[in-house]
């Protein structure tokens, strides 16, 4: 199926009306980005036996680390696609900034609550631990952490709504936006750009995505307040990796338009909608959604069907990744005349970095495998894979490409982004090295025969953490001048 | 070769496999070739890639669901209640017979966690959640002898790594109450 229609990438229909918030919104995911990243070396020198950390403070860490690295996710992701979107669909915008008081607010809640308060319930907060603490922190502590996100989770929400009525006022509804009358109908009239179609997808998700998040930390709350009041705790935990899966999956949705529109413009070649594309990323809307029971294959009490499902359409969600946006990315730039630099580099290594870190996530979403795979370091090692190679240097792109005053030839520096890369590489295997070893994640001390892998990420965490300061200082210094365009 | 070691070694090599083409692609874009003809192969590359997807990996998928450990139907099981709290394990039985199926009925007492049966080589042999509310029935039998451990594998609370016991398999296996 060949037809294809429009263009990503050929003009810029509309300005960016948010701008300033889009450049305060990279600003804001590159600084707390580095302190994330500085508390996941913490951590892992701790776990390495190198450097003596409380497992009280441990546990307030990964839990600010986790919740963090989603959140910066989300934001950065939120500017790439609010960036690109706002030039084919008119915008407003305040609801970013309304977001970013929103955010900040809630930041400075969860810092409180946990390095304050002591609160270490993990980015999960699975009922009923934050009530049921073991006397490790007090409820406020809880309540001000869940409070905190369920802060940040209205500011996303408010911004999902505006991007939803604007593509239904630009497009006639969410069903155009996905391209559904190009699709089931042959209708060549108003046909979505990619960034449209993944635009509306992510607005379709991440609502949902937060309403279940919304429901499950107001259900937390009540619990805290009045304990008496309890949850079941089997559908807690299906609220909660609902939310956490769809959530951290949309993050990449919302920054992949940057391959969709970048790549064009560096190699001249259009990345067109056609129904192949379409069909994925219904496909992709579909799957998000239901795959999520695959976090829950080592609950025996889950239904079967569920389970069976969370393996076999794993799998199936792996197609759309893979074998379109994938395979798009390398025809454009294949044969394509390009000089490498940084940003063509950077999106180059964030396809392969997504593309790749689906494969251990696919296996481990076979329950034979994650009988002896679940909660070891397997796991981190699949998400971090394709968010420190797949995510992450997208966001780097883009916040270079704006350094750069939005220009896209070739400027030289390919060479840090290769090194990012490898110790990226070193860093994820390491995880990776650690779940073949069972080493059980989530752990404040090690035993002696884990410490190698450990051992070992730090070093590479280092590598990581140099370069990536380069490329969000690559950013920062040149984000007065940004301001000024703006 | 155990599950784990499959596992690294399938993903190593897709992976491997994956980075050779972005390799050769990246060694490649400096070449200069019109767009339509290396887009024509690339529907034609995905056209294979889905139709191998769907023809022997989706059967493969489900061909793997044979073995869900959710339903193990065992006849005569040794049976292990083994309860969590924050932050210990206390199982009512800690000696078990080789070779013949052990049912864990596997609760909590408080919040969750994961009930993780480690071997004496320190490899992850099987493992259920622990809930509050549910029993979660672990069917696994023991083929070597040996000191078995425990480990939490869900995070439970600030001494979550300091939840270990063990389970000692022998010949005899002990009392089956």
């Amino acid at each position: 199926m060949a037809e294809a229609y429009a263009t990503a990438g050929a003009k810029v229909a509309l300005a960016d009306r948010g701008r300033l918030w889009v450049t305060l919104y990279l600003a804001a995911t590159g600084i707390v980005l580095l302190l994330m990243m500085t508390l996941g070396l913490l951590m892992r020198l701790a776990q390495s036996d190198i450097l003596a950390l409380d497992p009280a403070l441990f546990y307030q860490m990964m839990t600010v680390h986790g919740t963090g690295m989603v959140g910066i996710a989300a934001l950065g992701g939120m500017a790439v696609m609010w960036h690109f979107l706002s030039a084919h669909v008119r915008l407003h915008g305040w609801a970013l900034g309304v977001n970013l008081a929103l955010f900040l607010a809630g930041v400075v809640a969860i810092l409180a609550a946990d390095f304050l308060g002591g609160f270490g319930g993990a980015w999960t907060f699975l009922y009923p631990l934050p009530a049921t603490s073991g006397a490790a922190w007090p409820a406020w502590a809880a309540a001000l952490h869940l409070s905190g996100l369920l802060v940040i989770g209205v500011g996303f929400l408010i911004v999902c709504l505006e991007i939803a009525r604007a593509i239904i006022a630009g497009y006639g509804g969410l069903g155009r936006g996905l391209g559904w009358h190009v699709l089931f109908a042959n209708s060549t009239e108003n046909v979505p750009p990619p960034t449209v179609v993944a635009s509306t997808m992510v607005v379709i998700v991440t609502t949902l995505a937060l309403t279940a998040g919304a429901a499950i930390l107001v259900m937390s709350l009540i619990n805290i307040a009045f304990p008496e009041i309890q949850i079941d705790p089997l559908l807690a935990k299906n609220l909660t990796y609902f939310f956490g899966h769809v959530f951290i999956n949309a993050t990449i949705y919302m920054a992949v338009t940057v391959i969709y529109e970048l790549l064009p413009r560096i190699t001249g070649r259009p990345w067109k909608t056609s129904k192949v594309f379409l069909a994925a990323w219904t496909l992709s809307t579909t799957m998000v959604l239901i795959i999520y029971p695959h976090h829950l294959l080592m609950d025996f009490a889950m239904p079967t069907w569920m389970m069976a499902m969370g393996q076999v359409l794993s799998y199936v969600n792996s197609f759309p990744v893979l074998i379109v946006t994938g395979l798009g990315a390398l025809a454009i730039l294949h044969r394509s005349g390009i000089r490498w630099d940084l940003i063509s580099t950077l999106l180059l290594i964030s396809m392969f970095g997504w593309m790749a870190g689906v494969i251990p996530a696919v296996i481990d979403a076979t329950i034979t495998v994650n009988s002896v795979m679940h909660n070891t370091m397997w796991v981190p090692g699949h998400f971090h894979f394709y968010l420190l190679l797949g995510l992450l240097p997208m966001q780097f792109a883009f916040m270079i490409y704006l350094a750069r005053g939005e220009d896209v030839t070739p400027q030289g520096g390919d060479m840090t982004a290769i090194l990012y890369l490898l110790f990226g590489l070193g860093f994820v295997g390491m995880f990776l090295m650690g779940g073949w070893a069972s080493v059980p994640r989530r752990w404040a001390t090690h035993l002696p025969e884990w410490l190698i892998w450990d051992q070992i990420a730090s070093v590479m965490a280092v590598g990581v953490i140099v370069l990536a300061t380069m490329f969000v200082l690559k950013f920062l210094t040149r984000m007065p001048r940004i301001l000024q365009e703006a | 070769m155990t599950v784990q070691t499959m596992s690294l070694l399938l993903s190593a090599a897709a992976i491997l496999l994956l980075a050779a083409v972005f390799l050769r692609v990246r060694a490649l874009a400096h070449a200069v070739e019109d767009y339509a003809p290396v887009q024509g192969r690339a529907y034609r590359m995905r056209a294979i890639a889905f139709w191998l997807m769907v023809l022997v990996g989706l059967p493969i998928s489900i061909w793997l669901l044979r073995d869900m450990p959710y339903k193990a139907d065992v006849t005569e099981p040794q049976i292990v209640n083994a309860t969590a709290a924050q932050w210990y394990w206390e199982l009512d039985r800690e000696e078990v017979s080789l070779n013949r199926p052990v049912e864990f009925r596997v609760a909590s007492m408080d919040v969750n966690h994961g009930f993780g049966i480690y071997d004496a080589a320190g490899r992850l042999v099987a493992q259920t959640q622990a809930m509050p509310g549910y029993v979660n029935r672990l069917v696994h039998e023991f083929d070597a002898p040996g000191t078995y451990r425990v480990l939490c594998l869900e995070y439970c609370g600030l001494a979550h790594h300091g939840m270990l016991t063990e389970v000692i398999v022998s010949q005899t296996g002990g009392n089956d109450g």
